[in-house]
């Protein structure tokens, strides 16, 4: 089964949509979205780095999100304009990482498929890393889940609840990173963010508890993961686009079943 | 044997001083309410005693295993977050269905457990704060505040139901408010802050004393007996003798 390519494309856009609609629900929560595109945009610049030293593209980038996002965690905790510098490092280490891409010696890379994804070249390895990464991001949300929840709806009350908040927004800081290392490959790190906060904004209006809007999100992820892969197969495009052009479908409809709701109600 | 014991706590923040020598210590069963003007450093110190502040100077213990129920000033849910009343009242832990329809019966709001966060007025949204603090049973209730966009039979219910919890599992209660009126009548312990501790003792003492007259004025006395007049006929208060109004009057 393994053996079709569509089928691994069809799994790893699927475990990649999981761990990334239940993550993205915080990231959305926590308003952190900006925080998601720094962190992603910095996996260009770990893609280079991995191809000049000749790594895995999954560790030069896993490695690079991971600083780019204990950097953040460090200056978000200064109460800076953490924003503007947001702004600076995300595309300061995009635009690098496009030069230093351009630079390395007796290689011709074809950058489209790390900005945009090339879920249909995905490895047996390469599904073992998102299945395997995205495993450890469900499990240790759902290990921190009340504690994150927690700090998430007010730092203080965690603090009264023997919670350190900052070592929970550290945690999913770290699971960023991770979550960015695994979707690369899947949509490219351009729209890593998109999958993130459009499956989780689209599931907000249908949930009445968290739980059931990350339940919602991850199912919404996961449907967009496959039916854009059928789309991008049928009108031969780019299967990373066309996933996020799903989702973004799915919100649309999503938003104006609740503002008819809205309608009816009032 | 006290709960929570602060040693000369100092605590600035931009090259500002907040708290000055700072000592104070809360004895279990105790209602300590702390009163003091607008930016006398009053969250600052219950933030530091839950310790979501640490101060630069100073000690901070707590007994070990100290239980708090923290009830904020306010509480700002972000709106792309959905929460039911009954989820919230889970936060951090699980707690049974039936404790938790027992914990909003006693904050004084019933039926409500199915509803969003965001469909609750001023007066339930706090007391639904107040529910899931007492959820935690907890050795000591830390109120910032919470009346804070209460009208005012609004704000004096709200304490009598305070003061019933704290009759009810026997916790201790520090608070922190302005509004004297309410709150002095209904304490063991004032605690007067501006910046430093100016001065402590039972509300007649506070109340009569030269540095909270200079803080507040005298203006203050009126309403602590309008306050008493509600009091008074307040129908579902019973007096059981630790409010001292009568030395006062």
């Amino acid at each position: 089964m393994l053996d079709d390519f569509l089928v691994r494309a069809a799994l790893a856009g699927v475990g990649t949509a999981i761990a990334a609609g239940l993550l993205g629900c915080f990231v959305v929560w926590r308003r952190m979205a900006y925080f998601g595109d720094a962190t992603a945009h910095a996996a260009v610049l770990g893609v280079a780095l991995a191809l000049l030293f000749g790594t895995s593209i999954t560790l030069g980038v896993g490695i690079v999100a991971l600083l780019m996002a204990v950097l953040i965690h460090g200056l978000s905790g200064q109460g800076a304009a953490v924003d503007t510098m947001l702004g600076v490092l995300a595309h300061g280490a995009l635009a690098l990482g496009l030069v230093a891409v351009t630079l390395i010696p007796g290689q011709r890379i074809d950058l489209d498929a790390y900005l945009f994804g090339d879920v249909l070249s995905v490895t047996r390895m390469d599904l073992a890393v998102i299945w395997g990464g995205g495993a450890l991001v469900v499990g240790v949300l759902w290990w921190h889940w009340s504690a994150m929840l927690t700090a998430t709806l007010s730092p203080d009350l965690a603090y009264a609840a023997g919670i350190n908040p900052r070592r929970e927004q550290l945690v999913l800081t770290l699971l960023l990173a991770a979550v960015v290392a695994v979707a690369i490959k899947v949509v490219g790190a351009l729209l890593i963010t998109a999958l993130l906060i459009i499956p989780a904004a689209a599931a907000r209006n249908y949930a009445s508890t968290p739980e059931r809007m990350a339940l919602l999100s991850m199912a919404i992820g996961a449907l967009s993961a496959i039916a854009g892969l059928r789309l991008a197969v049928i009108f031969d495009t780019t299967v990373g686009p066309a996933i996020i052009c799903v989702a973004a479908f799915i919100f649309a409809v999503s938003a104006v079943g609740t503002a008819l709701r809205r309608l009816r109600g009032a | 044997m006290s709960l929570i014991n602060l040693e000369k706590i100092d605590f600035g923040h931009g090259g500002q001083r907040v708290l000055q020598g700072v000592s104070l210590s809360l004895n279990a069963g105790e209602i300590v309410t702390i009163v003091g003007p607008n930016g006398s450093g009053k969250s600052t110190l219950l933030r530091i005693i839950i310790g979501a502040l640490k101060p630069q100077n100073g000690k901070v213990t707590r007994q070990e295993g100290l239980r708090i129920g923290y009830v904020p000033q306010k509480l700002h849910i972000d709106p792309t977050l959905p929460m039911t009343v009954n989820r919230f009242l889970n936060l951090p832990h699980a707690v049974d269905v039936k404790a938790a329809a027992e914990a909003l019966q006693t904050a004084g709001v019933v039926g409500v457990g199915a509803r969003q966060m965001s469909q609750l007025s001023g007066g339930q949204f706090q007391r639904v704060l107040l529910a899931r603090a007492i959820l935690s049973k907890p050795d000591v209730l830390m109120l910032d505040e919470a009346t804070q966009g209460l009208d005012q039979p609004g704000s004096a219910a709200f304490y009598r139901q305070i003061d019933a919890v704290r009759r009810d599992i026997g916790c201790a209660v520090l608070m922190v408010s302005h509004e004297l009126h309410v709150v002095m009548s209904a304490s063991d312990r004032v605690i007067c802050l501006n910046g430093h501790i100016c001065c402590e003792g039972t509300p007649e003492v506070v109340s009569a004393a030269p540095a909270y007259r200079e803080l507040f004025g005298s203006g203050t006395g009126g309403a602590l007996a309008l306050y008493r007049h509600d009091h008074d006929h307040g129908h579902d208060h019973n007096h059981d003798g630790h409010h001292h109004h009568k030395a006062a009057e």
